[in-house]
């Protein structure tokens, strides 16, 4: 008898509880994987900047790969060049458009202005390869209304120096390069003070209206012509060459890079501008693309998605995003609730935490934990992120549902002789379900609307059409993101209504 | 009769004041015990120190003979009933519920816990159809038999109540009062009772044990008290209170 005790009782689970955990296992892996596995199985993945151009490019890279019958995604407008390059060298896309000078001054860093061939060796060192220039040449500008720069006599940009009062507003990006505003404002000695940020596309909005005067643009930028704006003469030669080139992951097939190379030298300025403008008017990037390839029109492969069939796909894509990191919130967040209710150290430091995380600015968070090897560009660090926010309400919620019980009640289980895990489970918990269900749709709600910025990096989402309506500045692109936003947020209220009904016990809301 | 608690040398002490001097104490067998003395005099200090809901800075406590130790605590608290004001139920459970809450967690029988229940019922005259409510539902005396019942569903040796007729109005109170007696009389229960009115403490006390600032002042019958007062305090405790029931 002695000899069967301990394979009874240290012994190999039962093969159901080994299908029982198997099961739950595939669950959570299929919740965690699904997604990831959908967005970068075998098809090359191209990405794209966060500007009509680099939207434009990307789709005509995807109909060229595709017409060579390569498999290919087009992933839009994930974010600046950091997060593009990162994403390249993470392998979470395989290719996307960059300039000569941007790579030179914002990716390799060396200083100098780097010759062509220069910049491929460089490359070629850190595993990625570059086409050679598609045709034209999109360096920085900065622009004007043309009225105004007529009356104040601005044609170039050393003629700024003689008007302080002229408010300049630059994308966050622009402000930050090495070969940005700050060396810009040194090589002409521009007095221009309280200079700040501003959205590529709200900052056109705004000039239209008078609001700012000068902003920085791409030269081959249609909203110039569009919006009847001058760019001013880059008269002391600040800016470098920005050709448009494609970079590629060394990994992709010869085969693939050959078909991309045919676009080498294709593009002109000029032509470039007309499929910009075309972008814009049309409010579809892939009309604009398919205008490249002349006189073969709008092809089934490149057919837009109806707006049911994208509508479905976002929100489903803002559901699962906001759901899992909810599901994940829960998980973690009430047992560091109950830790966190029984103060001390450990209590204070997960309160601290969890409340830390909460004051880093969203957009802040994401771009943190982008360059973090197991996240990346990817639904990963959106989950992550929203995980993080969710966080909060729910620990607070918990803990302080836990210490409001009174001390009476909670000395009553005590004095009863029920056990810590069953007076936590069926008395504690229960006594603070209000407190924690209010927490927790805290938290659904904040996921919900926190989610539309997962679009920032190409997790998707109904953040998508958001973020392509302001860069389109279309509005009604952008109210087909933020109307089912806000009533997916009235809803998730509602059902946790519901629920409260359902989860708080009956005599706790007599 | 033997002492079924023991205090031996017990004290406890908070970070600012003592709550209970070095105290010795016996609980007897059988008998009504009542701990009474103004608020803040340590009576309910020793209560909790009895079912360890503290712990004691130093000294013993003996249960039946069995020291008192985190150990031995678990089992010993389904051996004594504790009953707080208005009962202490948890109000996302029905009284039956909080009546059989133990007894479920331990496993006992369904046919079993039914039984116990009627006899419970009967025995603190509570209607058996409120059984199915919940505490809100139910007035503060029914709540109040509701924590009794729940303290004797398995029978304890012990029964410690702390002021448990506290929050109830006078005419409640004075029933309930009743009922009590005639249940600890029925059950031949050990009781110790705390609570800070003297005219209690006579009708239920067969021993009254007058406390005052974390000690033990006197311990013996009212007329001991009375008629031979260990120290002034005891006097000018009494006839407070008699002052007061007479107004």
């Amino acid at each position: 008898m002695k000899s069967l005790e301990p394979s009874r009782s240290g012994g190999r689970p039962s093969a159901a509880s080994i299908r029982r955990l198997g099961s739950r296992c595939s669950l959570v892996a299929a919740l965690v994987f699904i997604p990831l596995v959908c967005a970068s199985a075998k098809p090359i993945i191209i990405g794209s900047k966060k500007f009509t151009e680099s939207y434009v490019l990307g789709e005509i890279a995807r109909r060229t790969l595709n017409d060579a019958g390569v498999a290919a995604e087009h992933r839009q407008g994930m974010g600046g060049t950091i997060i593009l390059w990162q994403a390249l060298r993470g392998g979470q896309i395989d290719l996307y458009p960059e300039y000569t000078g941007t790579i030179a001054e914002e990716i390799l860093k060396n200083g100098q202005q780097p010759s062509f061939s220069e910049i491929r060796e460089a490359l070629r060192k850190l595993g990625v390869g570059m086409t050679d220039p598609l045709g034209f040449n999109n360096t920085y500008a900065l622009v004007m209304r043309r009225s105004e720069a007529q009356r104040l006599g601005v044609r170039t940009i050393s003629d700024l120096r003689n008007h302080a009062e002229l408010k300049i507003r630059l994308t966050h990006e622009f402000l930050g390069r090495q070969d940005g505003w700050r060396p810009l404002r040194e090589r002409y000695r521009l007095p221009q003070q309280n200079v700040i940020g501003i959205d590529h596309a709200l900052g056109y909005a705004a000039l239209a209206n008078g609001s700012i005067d000068v902003k920085d643009a791409y030269s081959t930028d249609a909203k110039i012509e569009e919006n009847d704006l001058v760019a001013l003469e880059d008269d002391l030669r600040f800016f470098p060459k920005y050709d448009a080139v494609f970079l590629f992951r060394s990994s992709v097939s010869p085969f693939a890079i050959n078909a991309l190379r045919r676009l080498e030298g294709t593009l002109d300025e000029k032509r470039m501008i007309h499929l910009n403008m075309e972008a814009e008017r049309t409010k579809d990037y892939t009309f604009a693309a398919n205008l490249y390839f002349e006189g073969t029109g709008r092809s089934a492969s490149s057919a837009g998605e109806s707006f049911p069939h994208k509508l479905a796909r976002w929100t489903l894509r803002h559901l699962e995003l906001a759901g899992f990191s909810l599901l994940l919130s829960v998980i973690i967040g009430i047992p560091l609730g109950i830790l966190a209710s029984r103060g001390g150290v450990i209590g204070q430091g997960i309160l601290g935490f969890a409340s830390v995380v909460q004051t880093i600015p969203s957009l802040a968070l994401l771009a943190l934990l982008v360059p973090l090897p197991f996240f990346g560009i990817s639904v990963r660090t959106a989950v992550a992120a929203l995980f993080l926010y969710g966080l909060l309400p729910i620990v607070r919620n918990t803990a302080s549902g836990l210490q409001d019980i009174p001390r009476l009640l909670r000395e009553s289980a005590v004095a009863l002789g029920l056990s810590p895990f069953i007076r936590l489970w069926k008395i504690n918990l229960p006594m603070a379900s209000r407190s924690i269900l209010s927490g927790i749709k805290t938290s659904a709600v904040i996921n919900v609307g926190t989610a539309t910025l997962a679009a920032l990096i190409g997790a998707g989402g109904l953040g998508e059409p958001i973020l392509s309506g302001l860069n389109l500045n279309d509005h009604v692109t952008i109210l087909q993101g933020a109307i089912p936003a806000a009533l997916l947020a009235l809803l998730v209220q509602w059902f946790f209504d519901v629920l409260d009904r359902v989860l708080i016990p009956k005599g706790l809301r007599l | 009769m033997s002492a079924l608690v023991k205090l031996a040398d017990v004290s406890k002490r908070y970070a600012d004041a003592t709550a209970l001097h070095s105290t010795n104490l016996s609980v007897e067998r059988g008998k009504t015990t009542v701990l009474i003395g103004p608020s803040g005099c340590g009576k309910s200090t020793l209560l909790r120190l009895i079912i360890r809901l503290i712990v004691p800075d130093s000294g013993a406590i003996e249960f039946n003979g069995e020291l008192i130790t985190s150990d031995t605590i678990g089992a010993l608290r389904r051996r004594i009933g504790y009953v707080i004001q208005e009962g202490g139920l948890f109000p996302h459970l029905t009284a039956r519920a909080n009546v059989l809450l133990m007894a479920r967690h331990i496993g006992k029988s369904a046919d079993e816990m039914h039984d116990r229940l009627a006899d419970l019922c009967q025995l603190t005259r509570f209607p058996g159809n409120l059984l199915s409510r919940y505490p809100v539902e139910l007035s503060g005396g029914q709540r109040q038999r509701v924590g009794l019942m729940r303290a004797l569903m398995l029978s304890p040796e012990l029964l410690l109540l702390d002021e448990p007729l506290g929050a109830l109005d006078p005419l409640v109170r004075a029933s309930l009062q009743k009922d009590l007696k005639e249940i600890f009389a029925r059950l031949q229960q050990t009781v110790l009772f705390v609570t800070h009115d003297l005219a209690e403490a006579v009708y239920f006390g067969d021993e009254i044990v007058l406390m005052n600032d974390g000690r033990v002042v006197q311990k013996g019958s009212v007329t001991d008290l009375r008629e031979k007062p260990a120290d002034p305090f005891v006097s000018e405790f009494i006839n407070a209170q008699r002052g007061f029931t007479l107004t």
